[in-house]
């Protein structure tokens, strides 16, 4: 006989789940009572449970595996519906197991009571509430198998405390079938073929690889594809990675914040073949004049990402890798040298201009300095101005390289998720590329690293502001710096846009910080002090480190296309 | 354009909230709902209602199909089927109106399920139309109450899967 919460550890075992991010409370202590002498599951206590789903989330991005967490009922079930969110809209495998009050109490209001599988019903891919302890094991493998196959998404089961106690004697089954959710994986062979002549005709074609790239790991079939045929390749932000970032066919990053030969790119070309990708709006720009020129294949494992927001001329239904693998065959090396030509001529044109002028520290210099004494590092990203400039200036070349929140776009993802990341590749360098306000997010998990000992470096680009709204403040409203300034105090006039060196000091000392939480805390103002500091922080061997650089606080990522403009018609920030 | 779809899904707890909850978070329009049991007990049957450009329409289809526990969507618009609705009125009727009233749904092939001094409940089955039809004539006395179960349909002929056999 065993308890529901044997069962579960069973479960996780059966499931090959070496680590968990969790934090307990009333209903779970069960669970975690038989995790306290587990020796096969390392569990992780992260300071929130917002940060336990965003660890998990990394590891589930970095490794390929499913992420696991486990919080208690009501406020530790609600707190994890931003994280349940951002993976659900990144495609991120996670099984999410949150406690919920004995069955006898549901809907009494009991204490620390929430419907959870109410609240997170359209954030995640599927849900459970388990009422029935014989209903356990089958509950639990089919919450496996939905997070990680067809697109990935996490899966909230639901555990009452009497659910978690019952005993029974059971089994954890080793398969499925499940009757109602079979995702396709073979591509239509017609289609691919259909996809292949519609390439080898094209004057201009142009790949635009997406995050899919990453999960399906199609990576290496991609660079197959893209060798043989010759053909330049575009990447959305979760794309990054897929091709490496020196490839001379990479045009680097479409969209808002694009590159120029990217979006010229989009812009000109005749066929344009998407794979694992949305055509979301920050890559899309304006729908009416999106590749206006351009027949457009869609691999995508999810029927209801083609022609959602582009009509697609072959859409292709399944997973990346499989697909790719069958289109080798049949795709030609392209002769295509004039529309080569014509791309070089934009990519010499603007290139990316690391410097943002100024007498402080260029943000795009720091990252191409991060670039060259990490090469293979793993980034995670937190969300706005120091996203993009780690989007753009980093040299990716490996497949699940870059870690960072698209779709969601959440602030503070990137620091727990380099946690998880740093977890699943103990041997691999991981850095959070930060901004001052963002890390301010989830802050408090420098003591999880810590206490871990995770040499994670977080690179902070210390802008004093709220960069990317201060950005969009400055071009669209007038410069009205509303709640952006981080250095405002009680006693500054309410309508200031103008800080500057007098103002009082920021808040927090990001050093003393770093200090308080063990770890090393080093702040860099001068050009000649990047490399060092970057290089002093490779040392570290067990404790994070906290890199403050200040940057110029006014540096704007460029180029940039004005919301719902079309992506060809960029700002390249040397307008007057 | 208005779409009728049948939908053969798990008899899970919660599956209603997933459907109603998806026209409402994607802002897809909801016209009718209804749910009920099949012959096989694990399986409900829900006939739904929407309406939308063929875009829409194509990624409702698409987004209830991404449902883990929709086994199987037949979008009925177009094929041959029998659809029917159920309404409940209640008209205010003196005892010199009843007979007009009885007349009418008499041509509707209506039924009076009640009758009380001074109203009467009325039954009618038939297609959406037929019952706004019979509303407007009756709209002439006065309608006190109105009932109506929404669309549910079901596809000609004895084509079905082997699997969802008596469902």
């Amino acid at each position: 006989m065993k308890s529901g919460a044997a069962m579960v550890v069973e479960a996780l075992k059966a499931e090959n789940i070496e680590i968990i991010f969790g934090y307990p409370g009333g209903v779970v202590i069960p669970l975690f009572d038989i995790l306290f002498a587990e020796p096969d599951i390392h569990v992780v206590l992260t300071r929130h449970e917002q940060a336990a789903v965003h660890a998990a989330d990394g590891y589930a991005r970095s490794t390929g595996k499913t992420g696991v967490c486990l919080v208690t009922s009501g406020p530790g079930a609600t707190n994890t519906v931003t994280g349940l969110a951002n993976a659900n809209f990144d495609s991120v495998p996670i099984v999410c197991l949150t406690g919920q009050v004995p069955r006898s109490m549901i809907g009494n209001d009991a204490f620390q009571e929430a419907d959870i599988v109410g609240i997170t019903r359209p954030v995640t891919k599927h849900n459970y509430i388990v009422t029935d302890r014989s209903a356990l094991p089958r509950t639990l493998k089919e919450a496996f198998h939905i997070a990680s196959t067809g697109r990935p998404g996490p899966v909230v089961v639901d555990l009452p405390k009497d659910i978690l106690t019952e005993k029974l004697d059971d089994q954890y089954p080793e398969s499925i079938q499940m009757r109602s959710y079979n995702p396709v994986i073979k591509g239509h062979q017609g289609q691919i073929r259909r996809a292949a002549e519609l390439l080898n005709e094209a004057k201009k074609p142009l790949f635009y690889i997406g995050g899919g790239i990453h999960i399906a790991d199609a990576s290496e079939v991609f660079r197959k594809l893209s060798k043989k045929t010759g053909i330049p390749s575009v990447s959305s932000l979760m794309g990054i990675g897929g091709l490496p970032a020196d490839n001379p066919l990479n045009l680097g990053m479409l969209g808002m914040h694009g590159t120029y030969v990217a979006n010229m790119a989009v812009s000109n070309c005749d066929v344009l073949f998407g794979i694992g990708t949305r055509f979301d709006d920050r890559a899309t720009g304006d729908l009416a004049t999106f590749a206006p020129h351009a027949k457009i294949v869609h691999i995508d494992i999810d029927p209801s990402a083609i022609a959602r927001n582009v009509t697609v001329e072959v859409p292709i239904v399944g997973d990346a890798r499989q697909v790719i693998e069958e289109l080798i065959g049949p795709c030609r090396a392209a002769s295509i040298a004039p529309w080569l030509e014509e791309i070089d001529g934009w990519r010499n044109a603007h290139p990316l201009n690391p410097d943002a002028g100024g007498n402080k520290l260029s943000p795009g210099m720091v990252i191409q300095a991060v670039s060259e004494v990490f090469p293979d590092a793993i980034i995670a990203t937190e969300v706005g101005q120091n996203q993009m400039w780690a989007a753009l200036f980093y040299n990716y070349r490996h497949q699940r390289s870059l870690i960072t929140s698209g779709g969601l776009g959440t602030m503070g993802f990137g620091f727990p998720a380099a946690i998880g990341a740093k977890l699943g590749n103990p041997g691999k360098t991981v850095i959070d590329i930060a901004g001052d306000g963002s890390i301010q997010m989830n802050i408090q998990e420098l003591a999880t690293a810590a206490q871990e000992g995770l040499a994670i470096i977080i690179v902070i680009l210390n802008n004093g502001y709220l960069g990317m709204v201060r950005q969009w403040q400055e071009l669209f409203f007038n410069k009205r710096y509303s709640s952006t300034c981080l250095r405002k105090r009680a006693e500054c006039p309410p309508a200031c846009n103008n800080p500057g060196d007098t103002c009082l000091a920021y808040i927090p000392d990001f050093v003393k910080l770093a200090e308080a939480y063990d770890a090393v805390g080093i702040r860099v103002t001068k050009k000649e002090e990047v490399i060092p500091a970057l290089k002093k922080a490779a040392e570290s061997k067990n404790r994070p480190v906290i890199l403050d650089f200040i940057i110029e606080e006014e540096a704007n990522v460029w180029p940039m296309v004005p919301a719902g403009a079309a992506i060809s018609n960029m700002l390249l920030g040397d307008e007057t | 354009m208005t779409h009728t779809i049948s939908l053969l899904v798990e008899n899970h707890q919660g599956v209603l909230a997933r459907i109603s909850g998806l026209f409402s978070g994607r802002a897809y329009n909801l016209e009718s709902l209804t749910v009920g049991v099949t012959a096989d007990s694990s399986i409900s049957r829900i006939t739904l209602v929407c309406s939308g450009d063929d875009n829409v329409i194509e990624q409702i289809k698409k987004q209830l199909n991404k449902l883990v526990d929709v086994i199987k969507l037949t979008d009925l618009t177009g094929l041959p089927a029998v659809h029917r609705e159920l309404a409940l009125i209640k008209v205010s009727a003196s005892p010199s109106q009843r007979g007009e009233i009885v007349q009418v749904v008499d041509v509707f092939r209506g039924k009076i399920v009640d009758v009380g001094s001074d109203s009467m409940v009325i039954e009618a089955t038939g297609s959406t139309e037929k019952i706004d039809d019979m509303l407007t004539i009756l709209s002439a006395y006065t309608v006190l109450e109105i009932a109506r179960s929404g669309l549910i349909s079901i596809e000609r002929g004895k084509k079905i899967k082997k699997v969802l056999k008596g469902v």
